[in-house]
């Protein structure tokens, strides 16, 4: 294939081709960090909370007033929810992953420590938490009941007896070694508190990638505490497989057999959570994708218009060429290969452009550096795409019959 | 000689109907995507009280000192969004400014007189009475609850309409009570519909909700007990045990907002802050000189971060491909106006100026603008509508369409695309008549 001819027509049709190399580049740029963006949205979505999502079921209670006997009460409905059909465990917690509330701290390995080593976020439990949260200790052992007290609301300032850690937390305090039987020194509740376990992953409740507790998302500590409050906390049940729709319906009808002085409010799965809490990353990278596919369209569809227009205004230097013994082969060729050098240009612009606008979100928008290969993945896609557009009008102008040379103009 | 043009353009536009199709599609997809992106933008930058928004100030402490950073990124003086129950006594009995008020928000069981109905869950803004006045909010029935309410801790509450409807089926229930968590509260008033978006005075939460339903005297909530349902920070020294420990700690909470009406309020306010910080400083309570900061409600909107970056990327993604949209336009109108040069030639050979095949090209390419506009607009409309099933319900209440932004859709495809037609019509009056005479 001769490039020159071709650079020569393109020299008398520049804006034309600066056109549709400034469009392809633009379109480049956006495609591979808007794919880009999709990517990190769905793999942050995707973040395993470390519970039994699908069988796990939260509720929230409130108690009208603070009753003086919560504690009874609590243990009562705890009582009741676990003898409910089809529910294994239940237990009271302050929170759950997936909720974007909750509890951190500044763990530290001594008291004269001037900061701490790691931030986690705060569970609290009894010796069924692990169960009824479906959390894998992998090390260690579950809180003994003697462990257990209660914690009255979050100005009670007791330091635990014990805790249980998550494998992030344990291997970011100790790397490379046995965090059970260690220690860690509270800088809130000051004490020097032992770790007695180790479960391999509970998230903390935040799920923003950039926002608060993204640095720390894999460090958890739960702390042996009955959590009494007046603010509403949540019952975890964990439900037989399959159970979760009938404990949804039978879990608040058997609380409210017990007192109607509460409010229940939400009673769901957590995977439902993980749906509600992740809405708006969801919704941000369909409407990326719809963006790009709508990109992509319009894209083509002005390569289409514009090669169109070419291919209209040679209709005569083309016939004369398929008269000079040119094949239709040729002449598709030629506009491919138009196309081709367009799109290039457009591909090496894009891609700069691409990594520069990535390196301004990066400073803008605590936004990660752009993978390469994503670049790379842009520059073939819009290539192909230019190929794909100028396909029809390639094909209309090779099917100029040659006889038209010979007509007068 | 406008509609001459206008009815040459038309003319035009229809005997290419392919590119012209293509053009105002290619406009059309373009103003539809930007403007649903750039609706939700313009409800996040909203100003919520735009009358007093330059009266209204945030106040900031920095009573953590240099060796905790903030939790608001970039903040290079450590200042916290929010500040501690210490200052907001502090600031409140120093009554330095035109009005003021610490708040926060809480929550409570409110049981219905009825036995029938079971209790439920109501949002809370403890205040104080200067809230209402300070931010204009409308009363139905009935007013804020007075000064000395707050100075005597009363049991007093001011209701939203939706409140009153559910609890007191409408009308009139000033001076009727309302039980939260076992304690009675007299209703002083019933508030209208008042939801600024974003909700300006605490944006730790549920920035773009609708706000509390029930507001009682900041002092009375203290001594309720009633803890944040908002957000709470403490850095390592939580204090002591127990409430008391807590309204003694250093942990901020609250919120302090005040009014300056005049530019000297603000730099006596100013002055009279800093003093309270050495003052702070005197006394032993901070060990370093605590910067302190004022900012009003634009200000306090841009440092809080309320629009937030998603939106920021998808206004920006959008406007490129708008920009990708008109490059592409331009591309069609350029091949569409040189397919006529020999059209062109003729009208110029008969006498039309530069100027007239200029002014006629532009009508067209405005043509062009205004149905790609309107064609955006029905985008908008369906782009707003999937936003609404796609995003979460908070953000969801920001996709609605104002009369503003539909003459900003309108305004800016015309604009853009007569922009975008300007080289092909500069080229179309550079056509040589001679040239395409001798070619036909």
């Amino acid at each position: 294939m001769q490039f020159r001819p071709i650079i020569s027509a393109m020299r008398r049709n520049k804006v034309g081709a600066i056109l549709i190399a400034v469009q392809m580049a633009i379109t480049l740029a956006i495609l591979c960090n808007a794919l880009f963006i999709i990517q990190q949205r769905v793999a942050a979505s995707k973040r395993p909370s470390g519970a039994d999502e699908a069988n796990v079921v939260v509720l929230d209670n409130q108690w009208v007033g603070s009753p003086p006997d919560q504690l009874a009460r609590q243990q009562a409905d705890l009582a009741a929810l676990r003898s409910l059909p089809g529910v294994q465990d239940a237990f009271a917690t302050n929170t759950v992953p997936l909720t974007d509330s909750g509890s951190s701290t500044g763990v530290s390995l001594h008291p004269d420590q001037k900061s701490a080593t790691a931030s986690a976020a705060l569970y609290f439990g009894d010796e069924h938490a692990i169960a009824a949260l479906g959390l894998k200790l992998i090390a260690g052992r579950n809180f003994n009941s003697d462990e257990v007290v209660d914690k009255i609301g979050y100005n009670d300032l007791k330091p635990p007896a014990s805790i249980i850690i998550t494998k992030g937390l344990a291997e970011k305090l100790y790397p490379g070694a046995n965090a059970v039987g260690q220690s860690i020194y509270d800088q809130v509740l000051k004490g020097q508190v032992p770790i007695v376990g180790v479960v391999d992953r509970l998230q903390v409740p935040w799920v923003s990638v950039a926002g608060f507790g993204g640095g720390f998302s894999d460090n958890s500590i739960i702390q042996p505490f009955r959590f009494l409050s007046p603010y509403p906390i949540l019952y975890v049940m964990h439900v037989q497989p399959g159970q979760a729709a009938t404990v949804i319906q039978s879990a608040p009808k058997k609380l409210f057999e017990l007192s109607r002085a509460r409010i229940i409010g939400k009673t769901r799965p957590m995977t439902l959570l993980r749906t509600e809490i992740y809405k708006d990353d969801k919704g941000l990278a369909v409407i990326l994708a719809v963006v790009c596919a709508a990109l992509l369209a319009v894209t083509a569809f002005g390569i289409v218009g514009l090669t169109s227009y070419w291919v209209a205004q040679r209709r005569r230097q083309i016939g004369i060429r398929r008269a000079l013994g040119a094949t239709r082969n040729a002449i598709i060729q030629y506009f491919q290969t138009e196309n081709l050098l367009i799109a290039g240009a457009g591909a090496a612009i894009g891609v700069a452009l691409a990594v520069s606008v990535n390196l301004w979100m990066v400073s803008a928008f605590a936004m990660q550096r752009l993978n390469t290969g994503y670049t790379l993945i842009g520059a073939v896609v819009v290539m192909l795409l230019g190929q794909a557009a100028v396909l029809w009008p390639a094909l209309k102008a090779a099917s100029i019959p040659p006889a038209l040379a010979t007509r007068a103009a | 000689m406008f509609n001459y043009y206008l009815g040459l353009a038309l003319r035009s536009l229809k005997r290419n109907i392919v590119l012209t199709a293509l053009m105002i599609a290619a406009v059309g997809v373009g103003i539809g995507a930007s403007m649903t992106t750039l609706t939700v933008f313009r409800a996040m930058d909203n100003d919520p009280i735009p009358q007093k928004s330059r009266q209204l100030f945030a106040v900031q402490i920095e009573n953590w000192g240099p060796d905790n950073k903030s939790i608001v990124p970039g903040d290079e003086e450590h200042l916290q969004p929010q500040i501690s129950y210490i200052d907001a006594v502090g600031l409140m009995n120093a009554k330095a400014a035109h009005r003021q008020s610490a708040m926060y928000k809480t929550g409570a069981a409110l049981t219905p007189a009825n036995g029938d109905l079971l209790p439920f869950q109501v949002q809370i803004r403890a205040a104080y009475t200067d809230f209402f006045s300070m931010f204009q909010t409308p009363f139905l029935v009935g007013g804020p609850w007075s000064a000395d309410d707050d100075k005597n801790h009363a049991d007093v509450a001011v209701i939203t309409q939706k409140l009153n409807d559910k609890v007191f089926g409408g009308g009139n229930s000033v001076g009727k009570s309302i039980n939260l968590d076992n304690h009675e509260f007299r209703v002083a008033g019933v508030l209208g519909t008042w939801a600024p978006t974003p909700q300006f005075y605490d944006l730790n939460n549920d920035q773009f909700g609708e706000g509390a339903e029930i507001y009682i005297p900041f002092t009375r909530a203290i001594d309720g007990q009633m803890q944040s349902w908002g957000n709470n920070n403490c850095n390592n020294d939580v204090g002591e045990p127990g409430w008391e420990g807590h309204l003694r700690s250093e942990c901020v909470w609250m919120q302090f907002w005040v009014e300056l009406p005049t530019a000297a309020d603000v730099a006596a306010y100013r002055t009279f802050l800093s003093n309270y910080a050495a003052d702070q400083q005197r006394s032993g309570r901070f060990h370093w000189p605590a910067h302190t900061h004022i900012r009003d409600v634009r200000e306090w909107l841009v440092y809080q971060h309320a629009v937030r970056d998603e939106v920021r990327i998808l206004v920006l993604v959008s406007f490129s491909f708008l920009l990708v949209c008109l490059l592409n336009a331009m591309g069609l109108m350029l091949a569409k106006i040189m397919g006529r040069a020999g059209d062109i030639g003729v009208r110029r050979a008969l006498g039309a100026s530069r100027r007239a095949i200029f002014g006629q090209c532009l009508i067209e390419a405005g043509v062009v603008g205004l149905a790609g506009g309107l064609l955006g607009l029905a985008l908008t409309a369906l782009g707003l509508m999937g936003l609404r099933s796609l995003l979460s319900e908070e953000v969801g209440r920001l996709t609605h369409f104002s009369p503003a932004d539909i003459t900003i859709a309108i305004v800016l495809a015309v604009l853009a695309t007569t922009l975008a037609g300007l080289y092909p019509t500069w080229r179309a009056a550079q056509v040589q008549p001679a040239w395409q005479l001798k070619a036909q």
